[in-house]
């Protein structure tokens, strides 16, 4: 990473403080859940996000494979976090890298605190998560996507996990980065709520903060967790009224 | 009301744990799942493919989260060690009971009873378990329904598998009256829209006219363990949400 010539950063706050999409700093970008589009897998949902576009499958809870992850008391919870060899301008080295391991790791995690997992012992939940479009906050919405699946699924959870990455953008905190922002902004801090005990199951930092900066963060990013949250309810009961209801008769 | 299936209770407060519609039933509140693997009960009686032949036992995919081995003792064969091969491969289809649950997820099964052994011929279709009160109907309503309308032979497993046999044509006609049923499980008025449906389609007649679902017909197949539900579409309960205080 060399350093960026003031030239080539662009303009990421107006003076009439908007962002660089005409966004407001606590505003965050457009989005769509589909709960359900594949068949195949016990549950799935397809999340469109700005232009992040992200899908993922949940099968289980399942035999475990490979037979030693197994857990005696409860289902272990398996995740897979991958981008698309086409996700981005320049194209993505398709397979395993030190970040998706990381990501998939975090994502699980966070998923092992809200799973009722010593329901199903000695079995696995395995959750697939495909970046088909990425532009910055793909683990957000991969793991937003992931947890509409598992309800879809039927699998017994606190709640779920709604998730969305807060940064700091030309000195200001702002919901949501997009690439730009992310790119040249100075920090990224992406979070998963539980709404029903007010936990963070996720936290990653990059960049810098104040304590106090990073404190109005956690509360803009819990603001904007909420508001997250009712979509991806609204998404659930779509998929057992509106989106079910075809045209009368055969 | 105390916490019933499907739910949590935190500080005084009971929660849902699961996607489903809420079924209040005194004493007892609980959610009833809309979606999910099949989760084994006693007595069920479900169909399964074979997925291993070990020396003793077969393991069979139920649909469940574990494989439920079948012993050869749960078998009307006589079979000695290490023939298991002999009667089971991997691929066949069983009709078989649930026999015994263990708190290891151990789901034991047996062949040894009425209705149950291998199927021989047929297909099999999958839905969600949760449909299979719909699929049978009050009394088997829909099912007789389906049978007697096109001429197949059914047996539902408690599993979300269903065995049709039969002419390929009669297989074909119950098979789209189960993807009816899949696609519009919630709504009132199933029976007679899938009744209708197989009349309109029958090639020995006219096409009939589309009865439309009359006043009466949410009384049918609606399963038992649901409260009455209102004409028309179906609000689910509030998903994973904390507003259910009590």
């Amino acid at each position: 990473m060399g350093s960026v010539g003031a030239k080539d950063v662009p303009v990421l706050l107006s003076p009439e403080g908007l962002r660089i999409d005409g966004r407001r700093l606590d505003e965050l970008r457009p989005i769509r859940i589909q709960a359900g589009p594949l068949h195949q897998a016990d549950g799935s949902a397809f999340v469109e996000w700005g232009a992040n576009k992200v899908m993922a499958a949940v099968y289980g809870p399942r035999e475990v494979h490979p037979r030693h992850l197994q857990q005696n008391h409860k289902a272990v919870i398996q995740c897979k976090y991958n981008m698309a060899a086409f996700s981005v301008d320049e194209r993505k080295r398709p397979g395993l890298d030190r970040r998706s391991q990381e990501i998939s790791k975090v994502i699980a995690e966070a998923f092992e605190s809200v799973v009722f997992a010593e329901e199903f012992p000695r079995t696995s939940i395995d959750v697939y998560i495909e970046v088909l479009q990425a532009n910055a906050g793909t683990r957000c919405a991969g793991l937003v996507a992931a947890s509409v699946a598992l309800a879809d699924a039927g699998i017994p959870m606190v709640d779920l996990l709604p998730a969305v990455a807060v940064g700091k953008v030309a000195g200001q905190i702002a919901l949501d980065l997009k690439k730009e922002e992310d790119n040249f902004g100075e920090a990224d801090l992406p979070m998963a709520l539980v709404p029903q005990s007010g936990r963070l199951v996720l936290l990653q930092m990059e960049g810098h903060m104040t304590p106090e900066e990073l404190s109005r963060s956690l509360d803009l990013g819990v603001q904007g967790c909420k508001a997250i949250y009712e979509k991806m309810k609204q998404a659930l009961r779509d998929r057992y009224t509106t989106a079910r209801l075809p045209a009368e008769g055969p | 009301m105390k916490p019933g299936a499907g739910t949590y209770r935190v500080g005084g407060k009971l929660y849902a744990s699961v996607l489903g519609l809420l079924s209040p039933r005194p004493p007892f509140l609980s959610v009833v799942p809309l979606s999910g693997r099949y989760i084994p009960k006693a007595g069920d009686t479900v169909i399964g493919t074979v997925t291993d032949c070990q020396t003793t036992f077969w393991l069979l995919d139920i649909g469940a989260p574990r494989w439920a081995p079948l012993h050869v003792t749960g078998t009307p064969w006589k079979v000695e060690v290490g023939e298991t091969d002999h009667y089971l491969h991997v691929g066949d289809a069983v009709v078989v009971r649930v026999e015994s649950l263990e708190a290891t997820g151990r789901i034991g099964v047996t062949m040894l009873g009425e209705g149950l052994g291998k199927l021989e011929d047929g297909t099999i279709v999958i839905v969600s378990p949760a449909r299979i009160p719909r699929v049978v109907g009050r009394n088997g309503s829909m099912i007789q329904t389906i049978t007697s309308h096109t001429g197949a032979q059914m047996a539902v497993g408690q599993n979300g598998r269903i065995w049709i046999g039969g002419s390929p044509e009669a297989i074909q006609r119950a098979r789209e009256a189960l993807e009816m049923i899949e696609e519009h499980g919630q709504r009132a008025g199933l029976s007679d829209r899938v009744e209708s449906y197989l009349v309109s389609t029958d090639r020995t007649g006219e096409r009939g006219p589309e009865r439309p679902p009359t006043e009466t017909a949410h009384r049918d197949a609606v399963p038992h363990e649901l409260p009455p539900e209102p004409a028309g579409d179906l609000e689910p309960d509030e998903p994973e949400t904390n507003s259910d205080d009590y």
